[in-house]
């Protein structure tokens, strides 16, 4: 009998060194063994592989798909707040910048890219979906002077979508019965039932992510963590990392106290700018990337 | 004696199981995107060889930073390892099926779970979403050729380029 147990406790010790990617299929096989041997009784085998299976379905997250879908449905929540600004000049040179800046974070290649969009309000506000959806309101164009300023405000954003701060907004509770409702397997398209489901999970899933990104703001952490994520994005891609010193600079002087944008869900600039610990932009920056902000969004300032 | 020597061979078993299965996930990745190019050097702005769809299934020859020089079909190329996942994607209704079985936690099934129909559910649902400009700005293009010169022009550098 004492063999037995220390012939099980060596053989789950073994179990956690195998490397993670390969813990599943190494012990469904294990415990199939193990049952033959007589180590482990059948009834033992199968706890110990819905442990296993819990524990990577919470590893293993969302798929990109997933979070793309999530994405575009937290984007229309967005426009439910904003109105969309058609103006296909400054769209359009966001989306050049944005997806320039992109290339040079961690997370370059989401499951169907990154899209930028300007919003028609004068609020100091941006938001970014998992699924690579980013939107920027006038008013937040407005504290920049420069493309290395404008490129500051996409890269934290683009820092949000590459810490996976949208999905950490999902409760955790609510992640699990997600995760367990999407890892069913075996049929090709759904039942009625399995789709209510679904879309109820999805539901809350959105309303989790919106309720944190537009009313109550992420933590102060995951705001610090964003501006640092900027900053190595604009260094990679060849910016000037002050600029999103100067740019909280110009929003500590317009942002309104008391309003529902950044002021309530973001940390208060001079903070961002202490906790960043890096000087403003002071060095010239090449004229034609001037010539090419005002260009297109010289209209909106 | 024969306890000791059967709990060696089980021990043994067990190990090579966990490395050979370790191994064949570090060899061969599949597409997690939409789409993604294998391109002639490790760069965002390198020469596409061949575009590679969502679900593909690429062996992974050499990694270089971000980035895994990879064969695809009779192509090589680099991929960046943002759009490569150790799970294998299977494509389900309506989509070109892959063959094989493997171990159920590596599977992800591509256009299951959160898809279009949920979307469509859950719009039928709440009628004053609008997804008219999710689905425009989903369509603004912008071509390789426009950031080399956004990139060139602006005096400004690619991040993530391997090697």
């Amino acid at each position: 009998m004492k063999k037995l147990t220390l012939q099980m406790i060596s053989f789950l010790a073994l179990l956690i060194f195998c490397g993670c990617a390969a813990v599943e299929t190494a012990t469904t096989v294990a415990t199939d063994i193990a049952v033959q041997r007589g180590t482990i009784t059948k009834e033992q085998a199968a706890s110990i592989r819905t442990g296993t299976t819990a524990v990577s379905r919470s590893l293993e997250d969302f798929t990109p798909e997933q979070e793309y879908y999530i994405g575009r449905s937290v984007g229309a929540v967005v426009l439910t707040k904003y109105k969309a600004l058609n103006d296909a000049k400054v769209n359009s040179y966001v989306n050049l910048l944005g997806q320039t800046l992109a290339l040079a974070s961690d997370t370059p290649e989401l499951f169907a890219g990154y899209h930028f969009l300007v919003l028609d309000s004068d609020d100091i506000n941006a938001f970014a979906t998992p699924g690579g959806h980013i939107f920027i309101t006038r008013g937040l164009i407005r504290c920049c002077r420069t493309e290395d300023e404008l490129a500051a405000v996409l890269a934290h954003e683009i820092g949000h979508i590459q810490m996976r701060h949208g999905i950490n907004a999902i409760q955790k509770a609510r992640m699990a019965e997600a995760l367990t409702v999407l890892a069913r397997e075996g049929v090709k398209t759904y039942g009625d039932e399995e789709l209510i489901k679904l879309s109820n999970s999805f539901g809350d899933v959105i309303s989790d992510i919106t309720t944190t990104m537009i009313k109550n703001g992420y933590s102060r952490t995951y705001e610090y963590q964003a501006d640092a994520a900027a900053v190595n994005i604009l260094r990679r891609a060849g910016y000037q990392p002050g600029a999103l010193v100067n740019m909280l600079q110009v929003m500590s002087r317009q942002i309104k106290p008391g309003g529902s944008d950044f002021a309530k869900t973001h940390p208060s600039p001079q903070a961002r700018i202490a906790e960043l610990g890096i000087s403003a932009q002071t060095a010239q920056i090449p004229n034609i990337r001037k010539d090419r902000f005002i260009k297109a969004a010289g209209h909106l300032l | 004696m024969a306890r000791y020597i059967s709990l060696v061979i089980f021990f043994a078993a067990l190990s090579f199981l966990c490395l050979s299965a370790t191994a064949q996930t570090q060899k061969t990745m599949s597409v997690q995107v939409k789409q993604t190019q294998l391109r002639a050097t490790p760069s965002h702005l390198g020469k596409i060889v061949v575009k590679a769809p969502y679900g593909a299934r690429v062996t992974i020859l050499e990694e270089r930073g971000d980035w895994k020089r990879t064969t695809y079909g009779s192509y090589r190329g680099w991929v960046h390892a943002s759009s490569l996942t150790t799970k294998r994607i299977v494509l389900t209704a309506g989509q070109t099926s892959q063959t094989g079985t493997v171990g159920q936690g590596e599977i992800a099934l591509a256009g299951k779970g959160f898809n279009q129909e949920v979307e469509n559910r859950y719009r039928a649902n709440n009628k004053y979403l609008d997804y008219t400009w999710i689905n425009r700005m989903e369509a603004f293009d912008i071509t390789s050729e426009q950031i080399e010169n956004f990139v060139s022009e602006g005096r400004l550098s690619l991040g993530n380029e391997g090697g």
